[in-house]
């Protein structure tokens, strides 16, 4: 079995433990090229369906050809998609640095999702390769009424045996894509052909590695115009992925407050 | 496809990324001993930094005033970085010029040895660390044990700051000598033992000038003389079932190969049940269907006959069944705060299969030092210990000696994990195939579908008085009303009939409520939405009858406060007991045990009789949905 299959074979078991233990559950689509092979491998899990809503948190700032993507490809795969917006960053907490502020509008328009529609499951498409912090992840991560995550006293997660049970209020985040790189998933994308946004194909010089809101997501140095020349790229660089994006880098904290406070 | 193309197969050769194969190892050892700055040096001398993680470290450590700290990346979290302690397991990866590596760092401090697990377990090979100044430590050889108990046999010794003790060949050897006797008495052969200077980059991935002494390897030709474990397709089958499901006309069994392989038209059969039923497809989406699937494959079938399955069976082949009885002798690893004592109740959950489980005996607690097993009567946080416990289902177990994934499962209480365990050994039951019973010729499935909703058990409990009965009888002709088959067993109707042998102890209440769950189970299966309102008090025999009817009961706690039940005192059965004419009354002097985890919450105190039934049939609908409608009401 190849490395990709195991992957596969991995999430796929994750995505019917986490449909099959926790009800109702919704499935987060930031419109980015990893929320795309995560719904990519629910249809795998599901046979072609998506049995579950995908939710779009927007924040109103994303670029003009996400919402174009979103739009059609809702409709080409037969998505129930909701569509919620974030809250104006005024109603944030002020001592977040300004990028991370920004950023944390997510964070509330998530919970005011989960408010509404009560779900007891969230898939989110976080990898470990991404941030430290992220690295420390559970697959099946609990969240407590306001959102938070206690990442003091994780629960135990082994031999792919996971929490799913929660008291009222709670949700579980599930993260199917906890194992795989950055690489590996453009891998992926090439070897299942899976339509992505065309920003992260270079244009003049520039592309877009890691895509976030307009304002505080800058694009990359590159002329890797096709996802080959991107994987050619992804395999020499020594820059991480996030390096464009300004809310990990404005202080030493920012973003595990953010990912304390619920954020994806 | 959406207008671009792909040239894939020349794109990934020319940028060498052809190195497919992914090797998760763990780095393991006591608190302090250098396991942190061990993967740091790693990263930095095969060059794996991203650009600027030096000086983003470097920063960090200076704001905290002392010197360069390797651990601070992958101790990522503030509270790590300012005690400088390890809390969580963390991963982290790399490549060689062989292959891609993870590294999975576990914590030291014995206080999180439920993350250490949690990483461990992951890992094919393990790297055990030592300080060179302090020696082997109690969780040095605890963590030497879990590799054994989680099933690695593949590790290397380093022994870290040598530079520490002036790299003295006769203290390292003196080191050696005392680990490998260790590992010997738990049949783990170190393939390595490196004398290392994690902070100067000593025999990490360049041999040392410093130790003349030393010709062995170093950490990175021991890691890469490590081998991938072979996937597990001559063994016999086993696919735990996940789930079945009906999104279109195709009824589909789902679940993972953990071992073996399976071919289109095998005659399977589903332990511990002994259905049988033949494959007829391997299906797929956006990729060819196979005729054969093996170890590791997520997969979904088709069968020739609509037999019951559910989540929990084990697809086997039947002359290579697994074990299937009542008894079994495992060996554990404790996490839980609360200790572990004979006559406990949990779950042992093994692959999907949940069993209720009662501990019979607790043979023996291992004593880390002396590898000993001793004597105790309870097993406490962090222990590792041998125990016999009973289930009240047939369990389908193979032991861990054999078969390693199917062999082995988790502890749960409360639905949370509190252990670890391997199959050592399991008691067949003498199974009278007999008495399985036939086969309903009408599928749950079927009659679902003409009642329109599934079959379920609501369980009311609560004091006398607290509403119940009016509740349950309410409810019952609401459900009625909308068409579905709804009957409410109640517990005084039942007094009067099925279980009018019985008094009011606790073994009596006991075997009360074990009938009245094997009714309610029947009427459940008949399609039945069962209604049971009983008073049921205590947690053991509520869990019982969870046990009994599965995944379709709902405990359903109607709450009230003793006071206003008393002033209910419908039936004039309060007054009693504060008069002593009835003994063991709940709530006066019998206690009354208030669920702690049910589905369902209802204060009645000083709430409307209409707004609790309102809350009560809220929870219903969606509860007795069949799937279909289940998921089109998430949305």
């Amino acid at each position: 079995m190849s490395d990709l299959d195991a992957l596969e074979n991995q999430s796929i078991y994750i995505l019917r433990e986490a449909y099959s233990r926790l009800k109702p559950i919704a499935m987060l689509w930031s419109l980015g090229k990893d929320s795309n092979v995560m719904l990519w491998l629910a249809r795998k899990a599901f046979l072609g369906h998506v049995p579950f809503p995908v939710v779009h948190v927007d924040t109103g700032k994303k670029f003009p050809e996400m919402y174009e993507f979103r739009d059609r490809f809702s409709k080409t795969w037969n998505l129930n998609l909701i569509v919620r917006d974030c809250p104006p960053v005024e109603e944030i907490d002020p001592s977040l640095p300004p990028a991370a502020r920004s950023a944390a509008r997510k964070t509330i328009g998530l919970k005011n999702v989960l408010e509404e529609f009560k779900f007891k499951g969230i898939i989110a498409g976080i990898r470990r390769d991404e941030q430290a912090t992220r690295a420390k992840e559970r697959v099946f991560s609990p969240r407590a009424e306001s959102g938070a995550w206690n990442f003091r006293d994780q629960p135990p997660e082994f031999w792919d045996h996971f929490k799913s049970d929660l008291p009222e209020g709670a949700h579980i985040r599930i993260h199917p894509l906890l194992s795989w790189t950055e690489l590996d998933i453009w891998r992926y994308i090439a070897r299942e052909q899976i339509p992505i946004v065309d920003l992260y194909y270079a244009r003049g010089g520039k592309r877009y590695r890691s895509l976030g809101d307009q304002d505080i997501t800058s694009p990359i140095e590159s002329n890797a115009a096709s996802i080959s020349e991107i994987i050619v790229e992804l395999s020499q660089t020594k820059t991480s992925e996030r390096a464009g994006r300004a809310m990990d880098h404005e202080r030493e904290d920012a973003f595990e407050r953010l990912r304390a406070q619920g954020y994806m | 496809m959406d207008g671009t193309a792909f040239a894939l197969q020349s794109a990934s050769n020319a940028a060498g990324v052809a190195l497919t194969e992914r090797f998760p190892f763990a780095i393991v050892g006591h608190v302090d001993h250098g396991k942190s700055s061990l993967i740091g040096r790693l990263l930095h001398d095969t060059n794996s930094l991203p650009e600027g993680k030096f000086a983003e470290l470097k920063a960090a450590s200076d704001k905290r005033g002392g010197q360069f700290e390797w651990s601070f990346l992958l101790d990522a979290l503030q509270a790590e970085r300012d005690q400088g302690i390890t809390i969580d397991t963390t991963q982290i990866f790399f490549q060689t010029a062989k292959r891609r590596y993870v590294i999975i760092d576990a914590p030291g401090h014995k206080e999180f040895l439920k993350n250490a697990i949690s990483g461990v377990a992951q890992a094919q090979a393990a790297i055990l660390v030592i300080d060179a100044a302090e020696g082997v430590r109690e969780q040095t050889r605890r963590h030497a044990l879990i590799l054994q108990l989680l099933g690695l046999r593949q590790i290397a010794v380093a022994v870290n700051k040598v530079d520490l003790i002036g790299f003295d060949q006769a203290r390292f050897d003196a080191i050696a000598r005392e680990i490998t006797s260790y590992l010997a008495q738990l049949k783990l052969t170190p393939s390595a033992i490196v004398p290392v200077s994690a902070r100067h980059g000593d025999n990490i991935v360049t041999p040392s000038d410093k130790m003349s002494w030393y010709q062995g390897s170093t950490v990175l030709a021991a890691l890469d003389g490590f081998t991938s474990a072979p996937v597990a397709t001559d063994q016999p089958l086993r696919l735990p079932i996940q789930d079945v499901f009906k999104f279109d006309e195709r009824r589909l069994v789902v679940g993972r190969i953990e071992s073996g392989s399976l071919r289109i038209g095998d005659r399977l059969e589903f332990a511990p049940s002994f259905k049988q039923a033949k494959i007829a497809s391997i299906e797929t989406w956006n990729a060819p269907t196979p005729l054969t699937a093996g170890a590791g494959q997520s997969v979904a079938i088709t069968l020739d006959d609509e037999l019951f399955i559910e989540r929990g069976h084990v697809a086997v082949h039947s002359d290579r069944r697994p074990i299937l009885g009542h008894r079994a002798n495992l060996r554990i690893f404790w996490l839980d705060a609360q200790s572990l004592k004979v006559g406990d109740r949990l779950k042992l959950k093994v692959a999907t299969a949940k069993y209720p489980i009662e501990i019979e005996q607790i043979s023996a607690v291992i004593d880390v030092e002396k590898l000993q097993p001793t004597q105790a009567s309870e097993i406490g946080r962090n222990a590792i210990a041998e125990i016999t416990v009973r289930s009240r289902a047939l369990m389908a177990l193979d032991l861990a000696a054999d078969m390693q994934r199917t062999g082995r499962g988790v502890l749960l209480r409360h639905g949370e994990i509190v252990g670890g365990a391997l199959v050592l050994s399991a008691e067949a039951s003498d199974v009278d195939k007999r008495l399985i019973g036939p086969d309903h010729l009408v599928t749950r499935d079927a009659r679902e579908a003409v009642n329109g909703h599934r079959g379920a058990v609501l369980w009311l409990t609560g004091l006398s008085g607290s509403g119940k009965s009016t509740l349950a009888m309410g409810l019952e002709r609401l459900l009625f009303q909308r068409g579905r088959q709804a009957f409410v067993l109640d517990g005084d109707l039942l007094r009067q009939g099925v279980t009018s042998d019985l008094g009011f102890s606790p073994k009596d209440r006991a075997e009360n409520i074990r009938r009245s769950a094997e009714v309610a189970k029947l009427l459940a299966d008949a399609g039945q939405v069962v209604i049971v309102s009983l008073i049921s008090p205590y947690a053991q025999d509520r869990d019982r009858a969870r046990g009994i009817i599965g995944e379709r009961f709902h405990e359903i706690h109607i709450k009230a406060d003793l006071a206003t039940c008393e002033s209910r005192d419908p039936k004039g059965l309060y007054k009693a007991a504060r008069s002593g004419a009835i003994k063991n009354f709940t709530g006066i002097d019998a206690p009354y045990e208030a669920p702690e985890r049910p589905e369902l919450v209802i204060d009645t105190t000083g709430q409307p009789l209409e707004r609790s039934l309102a809350a009560l049939a809220a929870y219903a609908e969606p509860a007795i949905a069949l799937q279909a409608v289940k998921d089109a009401w998430a949305i």
